[in-house]
């Protein structure tokens, strides 16, 4: 049994109404939980008050510089003490999932049993940035859990100006749009980059995010500064038995009007079976005993659309590899900004192609570490020096993929012209 | 002093031990999926191998017990393994379809409403708030639990004409992130300086670079080394409470809640698109927020009714105009609606394309 419970009037009214509710939780945690009872005390006040209480610190592990989030209370009575005493200290510990958010029900019941004994027994899943919460440690209880977690498999995550937790969608293990093995990626990447995690000593923050598709369903392009995402370069597969299998559920309306009339760049068009192209790039897919859907795959952009409304009928075509944009950011300093494409296409594969996307990934850190100001992120730091400046920073040739149109006024020096005009047949030449 | 234990620097677990076992058989090789009713998902793989995922809010700030719960239904239910998505939803996989119905049953009896796939509202994208942060203006779970109980038959439904994702932020920082519908708090005065404070806590040349519009300047006040704001050009957007929390931006009065609508991160369609701001000036009412709940729930309304299917939020606003979106939300234009910060003139009309 813990300490009698405050009164929460308001957080009371968060108790009632369909949606699980986080405070029954808490109430449920204070029943024989000091810490508990605190804080549900002071969130009732910053309810009532509408201010936060909480301030940061310096609260670490042995070991490493960053992964923990400390927070002392700031509500104190006028002789300096903490008005929550239980929950004066109440620090997050930032741990890392499996890539995908997997996990076996014993996994969930150790955690929970470690984190009973050494914390508040409040767990997010998951923060932002793909990491599991562990809410409400005292200063003294930190290296005890992180001990507990780290001797189970887990390890700490991200925190401060240091390479971040990562995230990748459930791609290859449950989704047919998958385009390469994001979780292998993603470890291979992270694990790659382990001390400037744990160690913070870059300009800031930097987050690699993996999406196995266009469809992106990790927003790696508007939240990382690295965002590997699956796509392919032949053509669209098709399936006609199911495409005949939609064509009959969903009928011509739905055709031409939530597939062909949505398609970005008109590269759908109904034809005559017939009629269809025979040519290089075309694919198609039977849709009844006399039409067809004709896809003309180099006027594809990849959205997905059309793949995500006739699933299985249409799929990613064979030849796999990844997109990777840099540059993804939030509001603070600049405004939002979303991720521009630095490699159009390369594969994901074979172990000299992992080996590739780290390499990757390391130019891109150490020429931020090197270039960047304090507190710029990459996608700063790239509006500041310009794209060309960074991609030679990092080795990597222009393409015309990287931009949405070429320069649009003529305040630019091109007295370097027949030379650039030589590289670029260099290019074409290498390339072929 | 005992010797420390060093750390086993081992970074991201290996995730093939904790996936499903037609997960881990059928890697890489699956064909396609259909969504038998709202909160599950049936995929199927080359080999015919099937699994079906049921999906279920949660409350995200769990405890224990509810985990356990989760656990005890997993195991009762489902076959032990379950996920969570990136907005926090919970996913158990099973292998046979007689599960399904009884596994729905019992979240839906736990208390963990099922649904959140295809066109509906999906649970809410958010962070700590009050419960954690050290800058927040408002609370995170609060706000979410909240909203969500009024959204509920939304999520638990597939009636939208697309997805829809939403998200919440304490601050202009907007760690919920980019949305069809974000709700984030926006200062609307400047920040409120602890002179005796500033010197000990804040180090000047940092704050002072943190600004985006270079309002802040060192000055001594009071004979104390301090900062100042030049007024005139702060737009209260908060950047110098984290570096130095003696300049106070939260404020229960002033600090309001703002609606932005049409992010999306996919590029299925349109490539993908930064939400937009279309109203503010919203009391923060904890703990229910029922204004921002009214203002959130009437653009959901406009959208299901008018939208065609497959339009996100943003698709449909491309389409009939934002003239017509604020018409037809009743929502008024004003002039903080027009952009000016670098790369506003993007952002206006420089054509004769107009709707009448």
């Amino acid at each position: 049994m813990a300490k009698k419970q405050h009164d929460t009037p308001m957080l009371d009214q968060l108790e009632s109404g369909p949606w699980p509710s986080f405070v029954t939780g808490l109430k449920r945690l204070a029943k024989d939980n000091d810490m508990m009872v605190d804080l549900m005390g002071q969130l009732e006040t910053s309810y009532k008050t509408r201010k936060g209480y909480w301030k940061g610190g310096t609260v670490g592990v042995f070991g490493y510089g960053g992964g923990v989030i400390p927070r002392f209370t700031e509500l104190k009575d006028e002789n300096d003490k903490p008005l929550f005493p239980a929950a004066a200290e109440f620090h997050t510990i930032r741990i890392i999932p499996a890539a995908g958010m997997h996990y076996t029900s014993g996994l969930l019941r150790e955690m929970c049993d470690v984190w009973e004994k050494h914390g508040s027994g409040l767990i997010a899943f998951h923060g932002q940035s793909g990491d599991i919460m562990l809410q409400g440690a005292t200063t003294a209880n930190v290296q005890p859990a992180f001990d507990a977690f780290n001797e189970m498999g887990f390890d700490l995550g991200g925190a401060g100006p240091a390479v971040r937790t990562s995230m990748s969608c459930v791609g290859a293990a449950r989704c047919e749009q998958s385009c390469y093995d994001e979780a292998k990626a993603m470890r291979s990447v992270v694990n790659n980059f382990l001390d400037d995690m744990h160690r913070p000593a870059l300009p800031y923050k930097i987050k690699f995010k993996f999406s196995g598709c266009p469809n992106d369903c990790v927003n790696s392009i508007q939240r990382s500064d690295m965002a590997v995402i699956g796509t392919w370069r032949d053509s669209i597969q098709t399936d006609d038995t199911m495409g005949k299998k939609w064509f009959a559920k969903h009928g011509m309306d739905e055709l031409v009007n939530d597939v062909i009339s949505r398609c970005p760049t008109k590269a759908l068009s109904l034809k005559n079976t017939q009629d269809v192209s025979k040519a290089e790039g075309i694919s198609s897919v039977v849709l009844n005993d006399s039409q067809s859907l004709q896809i003309e795959n180099h006027d594809c952009v990849r959205c997905m659309h059309c793949v995500n409304v006739m699933t299985g009928a249409l799929a990613p075509g064979k030849d796999k590899g990844v997109t990777i944009l840099v540059g993804g950011k939030s509001v603070l300093k600049i405004g939002a900004q979303m991720g521009t494409v630095v490699v159009p296409f390369m594969k994901l594969e074979s172990d000299e192609d992992f080996e590739a996307l780290n390499e990757l990934a390391q130019n891109h850190i150490d020429f931020f570490a090197e270039n960047a100001l304090e507190h710029e992120r990459s996608g700063e730091m790239i509006d500041r020096i310009g794209l060309v400046n960074y991609l030679e920073g990092i080795g990597r040739d222009i393409d015309a993929s990287m931009v949405l149109q070429p320069r649009a006024n003529p305040y630019v020096r091109t007295d370097g012209w027949d030379e650039e005009v030589e590289k670029a047949k260099q290019r074409k030449a290498n390339a072929a | 002093m005992a010797e420390m234990r060093e750390p086993i620097e081992s970074g991201v677990p290996d995730h093939v031990q904790y996936l499903h076992p037609l997960m881990k058989k059928n890697y890489g090789n699956w064909k396609y999926h259909d969504r038998p009713r709202p909160g599950v998902l049936h995929h199927v793989a080359h080999n015919g191998d099937q699994i079906w995922t049921v999906r279920a809010g949660t409350q995200r700030q769990m405890d224990v017990y509810t985990i356990r719960t989760l656990c005890d239904i997993a195991d009762k239910f489902a076959e032990g393994h379950v996920r969570f998505t990136t907005r926090s939803n919970i996913e158990f996989m099973v292998s046979d379809v007689a599960k399904v119905a009884p596994l729905c049953d019992a979240l839906t009896k736990g208390g963990f409403p099922v649904g959140g796939t295809g066109n509906s509202v999906s649970m809410i994208s958010h962070t700590q708030g009050w419960l954690h942060c050290d800058i927040p203006g408002t609370d995170a779970s609060g706000v979410v639990k909240a909203l969500m109980d009024e959204l509920y038959e939304e999520f638990i439904h597939e009636e939208m004409p697309n997805r829809v994702k939403l998200s919440t932020s304490c601050c202009e920082i907007n760690c919920g992130g980019q949305a069809d519908i974000a709700i984030i708090m926006q200062h609307t005065k400047p920040p409120r300086i602890n002179h005796d404070l500033v010197a000990n806590a804040c180090e000047r040349p940092t704050v002072v670079a943190r600004c985006p519009v270079a309002a802040i300047r060192p000055a001594l006040v009071n004979g104390k080394p301090s900062l100042e704001i030049d007024e005139s050009k702060c737009m209260c957007c908060g950047a110098c409470f984290p570096p130095c929390p003696p300049m106070q931006i939260n404020d229960p009065e002033f600090s309001k809640v703002a609606i932005w609508v049409g992010g999306k991160n996919s590029n299925a369609r349109i490539r993908p698109t930064f939400h937009k701001l279309v109203a503010s000036g919203l009391p923060n009412n904890a703990p229910r927020w029922p204004e921002v709940g009214a203002v959130v729930k009437n653009i959901l309304r406009v959208y299901k009714q008018d939208g065609k299917p497959w339009e996100r939020m943003s698709d449909w606003i491309d389409r009939i105009g934002w003239p017509r979106f604020f018409e037809k939300t009743g929502l008024p234009f004003t002039k903080y609606h027009i952009d000016d910060w670098r790369g506003a003139r993007a952002t206006l009309n420089a054509s004769t394309h107009i709707r009448f």
